[in-house]
């Protein structure tokens, strides 16, 4: 840089001879960080698969297609704890999406504009409470109900009937995959709420007013007007849900009861991945073929929410280029 | 919206007096049914969620005492509070909002200003919204296989590590939505006056935005302050007064988590407590940014 100022023969451009160049170093600075984004997700994939590697070599393909999750024997599958993820936010989403779309439909066009935004306000709030506080109301509110009305009340009703005592059998002990279900529904209620909310609101409001002034009823109008309007966003906003269900541990591991075990009934104990990391972790040494195989879970468990992730992004998206092209 | 997707009852004018009477009584129906089913759907959600919030404070209240603030945990019966509980998730708190703000500040700055709609932007983007919803608990096993196996010990800064690890794609993608809302016209007048394009973001843009900045901070603070399966691998939970973080530390979370599961009744209550307190103090941060937000709208 002296270089050229000690030359007076070429007369330079002032700002070259600036010894400082704050703007060459913050630029070097983001995109430093926004990289080490980049680093830190390829970290997480690089950690889990390794950690995983040695279960995914001791049992091979056959990690993914056993039920057996045995310390004993050390024998370990990926199975069970998968069926409990998938089943439990399944049951949680059949819950969840009807509850969170009748309250949209609700705060959207049924109730007076004050009170809708006081619950509107409230819902959200909810989205924000910690999952421990969920586990702990499931586990101290909802687990006693479930064994003490629930469970026998539908034992009585369908324990008889064919294809449904299946579903019902097992022992009372109010813990199992639809009180996860329920949980999980609860906790996402106000995600799916919100999101919905948000997609019925951003509708303009000119293609309501027409389809009212067609004579249509309120439902029609959500009906055949706004919900194929909305429809992606709408299943991106549920897919969202889904993504939090899946991964959640705490307030899972509070009601499932802890069993390896895949079965019809609604009532049997169950395990998630997540709720068997927290769960068998602390019994696990450094190195151990268990601790390997919790983080292959893990690697799954990842795969699967990624996964998810990137279909409800498409979804709104296309969803949200929609609004942008008809509005 | 084409008129084929009304349905026929819509589209049809309404030629045939006797039938359209029965189809209006039927409609009228249908959307009676629909709207009760409605109420029903936001009655059941707001009674759930109410039931939470109210069994929260039944069974927290009772066990609100100034010896919970004074006190670290103890063993069943002995009196024990958790205070240790609380200082430890205020330190690990502060400390993964030390480390994920200034990063996520950055990376947002990088995606508002710099990257744009660049593929390396798009693909920042996209990562920092996975790392947003990637499973808790899979952070956790992450910070525990980098910061806790190596060293041989749980520590509060592995603990702070995963939290902030949470933190900063939210402070992230606050920071970019804000940045993009400041007006060019407020950047051309900063490079009019010949301040460098760094000195421009952060004094004029930044500073312009740091209200909405904020916002994503506290969103930050209150989303990892409630967080217990990162913590469980990573902090651990500690019992005894600490404030050293290269040691496993306790944290209100983890402790909830510990006292739950108990058989306890004194362990339970302060469980319940807890469960108060971490609630509340989320909530209240919730409710500030959202009234904060208003006002500054309005």
């Amino acid at each position: 840089m002296n270089g050229i100022a000690e030359q007076p023969v070429q007369a330079a451009p002032p700002q070259i001879t600036r010894r400082w160049d704050g703007d060459a170093l913050f630029r070097t600075l983001v995109v430093l960080t926004g990289v080490s984004v980049l680093i830190a997700l390829g970290a997480i994939i690089t950690v889990m698969v390794t950690g995983g590697w040695k279960a995914f070599s001791t049992f091979g393909p056959s990690f993914f297609v056993t039920a057996i999750w045995n310390p004993v024997t050390q024998h370990f599958g990926a199975v069970a704890p998968v069926f409990g993820t998938l089943a439990s936010s399944f049951l949680g989403l059949v819950i969840a999406v009807p509850l969170a779309f009748g309250t949209a439909f609700w705060l959207t066009s049924l109730a007076p504009p004050a009170v809708s935004s006081v619950i509107g306000m409230a819902v959200q709030l909810l989205a924000a409470v910690p999952s421990i506080i969920f586990g702990m109301w499931g586990f101290f509110v909802l687990v006693p109900v479930m064994a003490h009305y629930v469970q026998p009340t539908a034992r009585h009703l369908f324990g008889h009937v064919p294809v449904l005592s299946a579903l019902v059998s097992g022992a009372p002990f109010g813990t199992g995959l639809l009180t996860a279900g329920l949980v999980l529904s609860v906790m996402v209620v106000p995600s799916i709420t919100a999101v919905m909310r948000d997609v019925f609101v951003s509708m303009p409001t000119v293609l309501r007013e027409s389809a009212y002034g067609l004579g249509a009823t309120r439902w029609e109008v959500m009906r055949q007007v706004v919900l194929p309007w909305s429809r992606q966003g709408v299943v991106g906003g549920i897919v969202l849900g889904m993504g939090r269900a899946m991964g959640e541990t705490m307030a899972v591991t509070f009601v499932i009861g802890d069993s390896n075990h895949i079965g019809w009934s609604l009532f049997a104990p169950a395990n998630t991945i997540a709720s068997l990391i927290a769960l068998e972790f602390p019994e696990s040494p450094a190195g151990s073929l268990k601790l390997s195989s919790l983080m292959a879970l893990g690697a799954i468990l990842m795969a699967i929410s990624f996964v998810t992730l990137w279909i409800s992004r498409i979804l709104l998206a296309r969803g949200e280029a929609q609004a942008g092209k008809r509005s | 919206m084409t008129s084929s997707s009304l349905s026929p009852s819509l589209s049809q004018p309404a030629d045939r007096p006797q039938r359209s009477g029965v189809q209006a009584l039927r409609r009228k129906m249908v959307d009676k049914l629909a709207t009760g089913m409605s109420w029903l759907a936001m009655l059941i959600v707001v009674f759930v969620l109410g039931s939470i919030l109210w069994t929260l404070l039944k069974n927290g209240l009772p066990g609100l005492t100034l010896s919970l603030f004074t006190h670290s945990m103890g063993a069943p019966g002995g009196g024990g509070g958790l205070a240790n509980a609380i200082v430890g998730s205020l330190l690990q708190t502060g400390l993964s909002i030390l480390l994920g703000a200034p990063a996520g500040l950055l990376t947002g700055i990088f995606l508002a200003e710099y990257g744009a709609d660049s593929k390396l932007a798009r693909t920042v983007r996209f990562v920092s919204d996975m790392l947003l919803s990637a499973p808790s608990i899979l952070i956790g096993l992450f910070i525990y296989m980098l910061l806790v196996e190596p060293f041989g010990h749980f520590s509060g800064f592995s603990g702070a590590a995963a939290l902030s690890l949470m933190a900063m794609p939210i402070i992230v993608r606050t920071t970019e939505d804000m940045l993009r809302l400041v007006p060019v016209s407020m950047r051309e007048a900063g490079i009019a006056l010949g301040a460098a394009k760094w000195r421009v973001i952060l004094f004029i843009c930044v500073r312009a935005a740091r209200g909405g900045i904020m916002t994503g901070v506290l969103l930050a603070i209150a989303r990892v302050a409630g967080e217990t399966a990162p913590l469980l691998f990573t902090s651990l939970g500690n019992s005894e007064w600490s404030l050293d973080m290269r040691r496993p530390m306790a944290s209100l979370p983890v402790a909830i988590y510990q006292y739950a599961g108990s058989a306890y009744q004194d362990w339970m209550q302060q469980a319940w407590t807890g469960a108060l307190l971490v609630t509340m103090g989320v909530l209240i941060i919730n409710i500030v940014v959202r009234v904060g937000i208003r006002g500054g709208r309005s």
